[in-house]
């Protein structure tokens, strides 16, 4: 497995292994890709089932949406500037970027549970009908992945402060801020089709 | 090798024979054995797809077979016919493509025309308009309503001959199926939605029908008797039921939907004037009444605990 | 709860598998206290991460799951044949029919070929180990202690009793109460993680670790099968995975996915299963081309025929069996242009598969057949197969699969599409690769004995079935109406003698073992691919000098050429993964997790999913980056397999 080492390109490209994580971590995605397909085709299936709980128009709140997209947006973006400071060779630069995305991701998830909590209040739960159930566990998936994101990131920050850039830090930081996009992705089409069109119909 | 290769002709010749005995058998069963139009475009159906299904199955064999005996690795045979570097041929890839593709071809035609004629009521019957039975079920019970005729029959159902019957079918709880093999195909009931299935009979008789989806503990058991008869003899047995049998009442209906299993019985009206479960509306009517029931077994044995296992 | 609900009771049989569970366990204990050999259970096996080790591991686990799910099968067969005598009552039969299939598809066959992937799969493509074999250790265990999760719900809390397909509503929280319905959704969930891990693991190892020089079509065959396989898994699991854990949610926590009430749509379970569980056919199924494609081509001597057609045939299998779930419920009444469409869809699957049914037989043209044990599996399997397959044509066409759907036919159908084409070819595989595995050949002479119980039970078992289902006989009835009799008893009769058949195999395993000689050279059956050039036993790094491959069968051409794996001018220090328990320990806490969400006491799901986030963790600080195999040892290693 040391045969394949290159001499050039980015840091975590450089051994097999790092490759072959990042091909495996691609092929992850595409599961699950696979996974969210299945929770949005779930609910798309079960939209306008709301038995006797309110409807989806009722309650949505357009303005937190949005601030929440924002965020999500734009830490997807300060994810970008903290690959691009670690090809820099900037341990500093990676480290202060991806702190300020972890913020930016916290303050989505801190909206988040904030609305899940306002619609508990207005009498929707996950018991309430099968159309608020596809709601809160699609979401709930998408800010679970968040979480579970936020958490290794800490990980790594730590790994980061001990060992600096090597290429095994390097490729674990640039499989998560893979994950990261990835999540962002998920978002955007949570955006439009859960909480659009929820307002919309 | 003169030997062996006579043994192989005379089992070989012993196949048309096993074919002849095969066929004449499958005229007893009771799917190949239709009492009903619909039953019998079924089968012709599957009779016109086994004719093509027994020839790709002869074709293989006799090359496995040809190919087993003539290639074996024996003692003496030396490199004779022995080809390792032949690794393929396009042409044969393509007919061997080809030839599929077309009895697909061949088998899609029928069939899909089949399906179109399945959602309608059999054409021999045209004139007449469909009897309508509103086929309900129920964990372990059949619910048979006549809502033209006002009554509703347990387990058990009379149908004119020559007349086609629809089914509208919706289930109380777990998803189950109306399967009257001779007579037709089944459907699946399901509770909040109608699924509608036309049968028709020809010939009077008994015939068996049954629930055929998985739903539980008394699944084995839950079968019904499907009387055909005459016009006449149906128009008999119509104005008996509405003379003699007793009204259904909302309170009884609701008890006779507890799970578990009934014996045949007969009212001289109708649930669905008080519950359709094929509607969204209705789909939780049996669960909200009966939810503590399910926790309960019926420790159901053969030949014990069931009334109706002679059906 | 009280310990008398805890544990299953009032059934003499399972006081009676209670007691030989508590007697095995004891006499495992013994016997490892006795000779010591705890800490080589856990320094060789439970700790390792060799392919070759979870390889074996996963076959012994899905023998003894096939031996479960074979008394399974046994046991309804007895109350089939003899319903008078109340072997079993309605609950008990469905809950054996439900463990059957689960245990038979989840359980046996997967692992069994997940198994044979393992152990040959790096081999034959000149890799020394997967590409990342601390997750297939994971894996593995994650199998393991699904497998074991499931199991136990036999003696307690309850099996479950809603059939392998699991419909809603009857396998929801108000028609299916108790612990029975998790231990499903739960064991399955944890095996089903490992198997998409399995499923990326593989591909990055076929994609990327490939002997220098093979090309993508130069790959065994086999290593075809497992490459489309992995990709069927990738995209058909994470369905199984948010489906079970819908339902497991609508169990627990009250949602109303597949409910009656609060507009719940119980029949999409029933899209979602099938949208797994077809793939999941092929999953089961192309490893079992694949291996049966292997061997007839090394015992028929010949290169395999039409190798390109047989790997694209493969490739238009995967895609199509995404498109083709409906078929599993044509009666659901979704109308006549939706069933067209999946009518001819579904049939389509016929064409790729008969281009390989053709192929094979090409392979033999020509050819000098030896009729070695694997061999005849696999000659077995060609007939077998093709009657399953023209009468999954059959149930394709809708317009008749409402007469055949849900009766003994559509029993007879998969029981010959999945005997006849995956279990020959677990145990044509097994047998194969015995020699690889174990370092000494299975005895031909008993192999057949076992063979032809085997064989000649699974057609006198099943075929009567396809009759008897045309007599209107439905699928998971405890008991018979008399003009069903004699059929059923024949089944019997074929079933025990399959059990029979695999009475006889396992014997061989003990008697091969005792008396057959040890293999001297690593080539046990003069073969054709890359597995066979490395000495038996095989070295933990498989290869001392990866070769260069240069076309299809490269131990053929290396032998042509005089050419070995080993190199003496050519070794380098060969970098290989270190043991690790972690996988063990974070699985078996999973299991906990697991175990505590079936009872639904929710303080041990939770305290025991903190402790797999533990594990990640400290996974994610374990810099330990493997160790180097010195030129010193691996020149030792390889005079003394290779007696020079």
């Amino acid at each position: 497995m040391s045969a394949h080492e290159l001499k050039s390109g980015p840091l975590e490209y450089r051994s097999s292994q790092g490759r072959m994580n990042i091909l495996g971590f691609w092929i992850f995605l595409a599961a699950e890709i696979v996974l969210f397909s299945t929770l949005f085709a779930t609910y798309a299936v079960l939209f306008g089932r709301t038995a006797n709980a309110p409807t989806p128009g009722e309650l949505f709140e357009p303005s937190t949406v949005l601030v929440m997209t924002f965020l999500l947006l734009i830490s997807s973006f300060t994810c970008g500037i903290a690959v691009h400071e670690m090809r820099r060779g900037s341990v500093k630069g990676l480290i202060t970027w991806l702190i300020i995305t972890l913020v930016l991701g916290l303050g989505f998830l801190g909206f988040e549970i904030y609305e899940f909590i306002h619609y508990t209040h207005e009498g929707v739960t996950l018991q309430s009908s099968a159309y608020w159930s596809s709601f809160f566990i699609l979401t709930g998936t998408h800010g679970l992945h968040v979480t579970l994101g936020i958490g290794w990131a800490i990980l790594l920050l730590i790994q980061l402060a001990k060992r600096g850039l090597t290429p095994v830090t390097s490729r674990k930081v640039f499989i998560i801020s893979l994950y990261w996009h990835f999540l962002d992705v998920i978002w955007i089409f949570i955006f439009t089709s859960v909480y659009l069109i929820g307002m919309v119909v | 090798m003169k030997h062996r290769k006579q043994h192989l002709m005379k089992w070989l010749s012993l196949l048309p024979l096993g074919l002849i005995l095969f066929l004449s058998g499958c005229s007893e069963l009771t799917v190949l054995d239709p009492k009903g139009p619909v039953a019998q475009n079924q089968k012709d159906l599957i009779m016109f797809s086994i004719i093509f299904m027994l020839l790709i199955v002869i074709v293989v064999f006799v090359l496995f077979t040809y190919m087993v005996v003539k290639y074996r690795d024996r003692p003496g045979r030396g490199n004779k016919d022995y080809d390792p570097s032949l690794h393929g041929n396009t042409r044969l890839e393509i007919l061997w493509t080809i030839i599929p593709l077309i009895i697909i071809v061949i088998l899609s035609v029928p069939n899909v025309q089949t399906l179109y004629e399945l959602e309608k009521p059999p054409e021999s019957t045209s004139n007449k308009d469909p009897l309508v039975i509103y086929a309900t079920s129920a964990d372990w019970k059949w619910f048979f309503s006549y809502p033209e005729q006002d009554i509703e029959t347990v387990n058990y159902l009379h149908i004119p001959t020559d007349r086609a019957i629809e089914f509208r079918m919706s289930s109380a709880d777990s998803m189950q199926a109306l399967w009257i093999p001779a007579l037709g195909g089944q459907k699946y009931t399901m509770a909040g939605m109608e699924t509608k299935l036309y049968l028709q009979a020809d010939e009077p008789g008994m015939y068996k029908g049954r629930n055929s989806n998985f739903n539980g503990e008394g699944f084995t058991e839950q079968t019904f008797e499907v009387h055909a008869e005459s016009e006449e003899a149906f128009s008999d047995w119509v104005n008996e039921s509405q003379n003699e049998a007793p009204d259904l009442t909302q309170d009884k209906y609701d008890e006779l939907l507890k799970p578990g299993l009934l014996n045949e019985m007969t009212f001289s009206s109708t649930h669905l004037q008080w519950v359709n479960h094929g509607t969204m509306a209705d789909k939780d009517y049996a669960i909200k009444r009966h939810r503590e029931a399910y926790k309960e077994l019926l420790h159901l044995e053969n030949g014990k605990e069931d009334g109706n296992n002679e059906h | 709860m009280q310990l008398d609900e805890f544990f299953v009771t009032g059934e003499p049989l399972i006081y009676g598998a209670m007691v030989s569970i508590a007697l095995v366990t004891a006499a495992i204990i013994f016997i490892l206290t006795y000779f010591k050999k705890w800490g080589w259970l856990w320094r060789e096996w439970l700790t390792t991460v060799d392919h070759k080790k979870i390889g074996i591991m996963y076959i012994i686990s899905a023998l003894a799951m096939l031996f479960r799910g074979g008394m399974d099968a046994l046991m309804m067969r007895i109350q089939l044949a003899f319903p008078g005598m109340n072997f079993l009552n309605a609950q008990h039969y469905d809950e054996v029919f439900t463990t059957h299939g689960t245990v038979m598809i989840i359980f046996m066959a997967m692992p069994f070929l997940i198994g044979l992937m393992n152990i040959v799969v790096p081999l034959q493509i000149g890799a020394r180990d997967v590409a990342f074999p601390y997750l297939n250790a994971v894996s593995f265990w994650s199998f393991f202690f699904g497998a074991m999760l499931f199991n136990i719900s036999f003696v307690i809390g309850g099996s479950p009793d809603a059939g392998w397909t699991s419909y809603t509503p009857l396998a929801g929280a108000a028609m299916s109460p108790g612990p029975g319905q998790n231990f499903y959704l739960l064991g399955l969930q944890l095996s089903g993680i490992g198997t998409l891990a399995t499923g990326i693991n593989f591909m990055v190892t076929i994609l990327k670790m490939r002997a220098p020089g093979m090309k993508m079509f130069q790959m065994p065959i086999f290593s075809w099968s497992t490459l489309v396989t992995s990709f069927i898994i990738v995209f058909a699991f994470p369905i199984l995975t948010v489906a079970l854990a819908l339902m497991t949610i609508d169990r627990i926590f009250g949602s109303q996915f597949f409910t009656l009430t609060g507009e719940g749509m119980p029949m999409m379970w029933t899209n979602l299963f099938w949208m797994w569980g077809h793939p999941e056919v092929y999953i089961v199924v192309l490893p079992a081309f694949g291996i049966f494609s292997e061997i007839i081509s090394t015992f028929a001597r010949k290169q395999l025929f039409g190798y390109k057609a047989m790997v694209w045939s493969m490739i238009v299998i995967a895609g199509l069996s995404f498109l083709v779930w409906v078929h599993h419920f044509f009666t659901m009444g979704m109308g006549a242009f939706v069933n067209s469409v999946f009518s001819i869809s579904t049939m389509l699957i016929a064409v790729p598969t008969g281009v390989k049914i053709f192929n094979w037989l090409g392979t033999l043209y020509k050819g000098r057949i030896q009729l070695t044990t694997p061999m005849l599996w696999s000659l077995a399997f060609i007939p077998s197969f093709v009657i399953g397959g023209v009468t999954g044509v059959m149930l394709g066409m809708a317009a008749t699969d409402y007469q055949y759907h849900n009766s003994y036919f559509l029993v007879a159908h998969f029981h010959y599409v999945l005997i006849a084409g995956t279990v020959f070819a677990c145990f044509a595989g097994l047998v194969y690769w015995y020699p690889k595995m174990f370092g000494h050949k299975l005895n031909e002479r008993i192999g057949k004995w076992s063979l032809w119980f085997f064989v000649i039970g699974f057609h006198v078992c099943f075929f009567p079935q396809y009759f008897v289902g045309l007599d209107g006989m439905p699928r998971r009835v405890f008991t018979i109406i008399p003009e069903w009799m004699p059929l059923n008893v024949i089944s019997t009769v074929g079933a025990f003698g399959m059990g029979m058949g695999f009475a006889i195999f396992v014997y061989n395993i003990y008697y091969s073992l005792r008396y057959n000689e040890r293999e001297k050279s690593g080539d046990s059956w003069d073969g054709r691919t890359l597995e066979w050039a490395t000495p038996t036993p095989v070295p933990f790094y498989n290869f001392a000098t990866v070769p260069h491959v240069e076309g299809l069968d490269a131990y053929l051409i290396m032998k042509e050429k005089g050419q070995t794996t080993f190199d003496e001018a050519n070794l380098k220090p060969i970098h290989m993964p270190s043991n690790t328990g972690q996988p063990f320990i974070m699985m078996s806490i999973m299991f906990v997790a697991s175990f505590g969400l079936v009872f639904e006491w929710l303080w041990m799901a939770i305290a025991g999913l903190i402790g797999v986030i533990v594990m990640m963790a400290f996974r994610s600080f374990d810099y330990n980056d493997g160790f180097y195999v010195k030129v010193d040892e691996i020149k030792r290693t390889e005079r003394s397999a290779r007696g020079l």
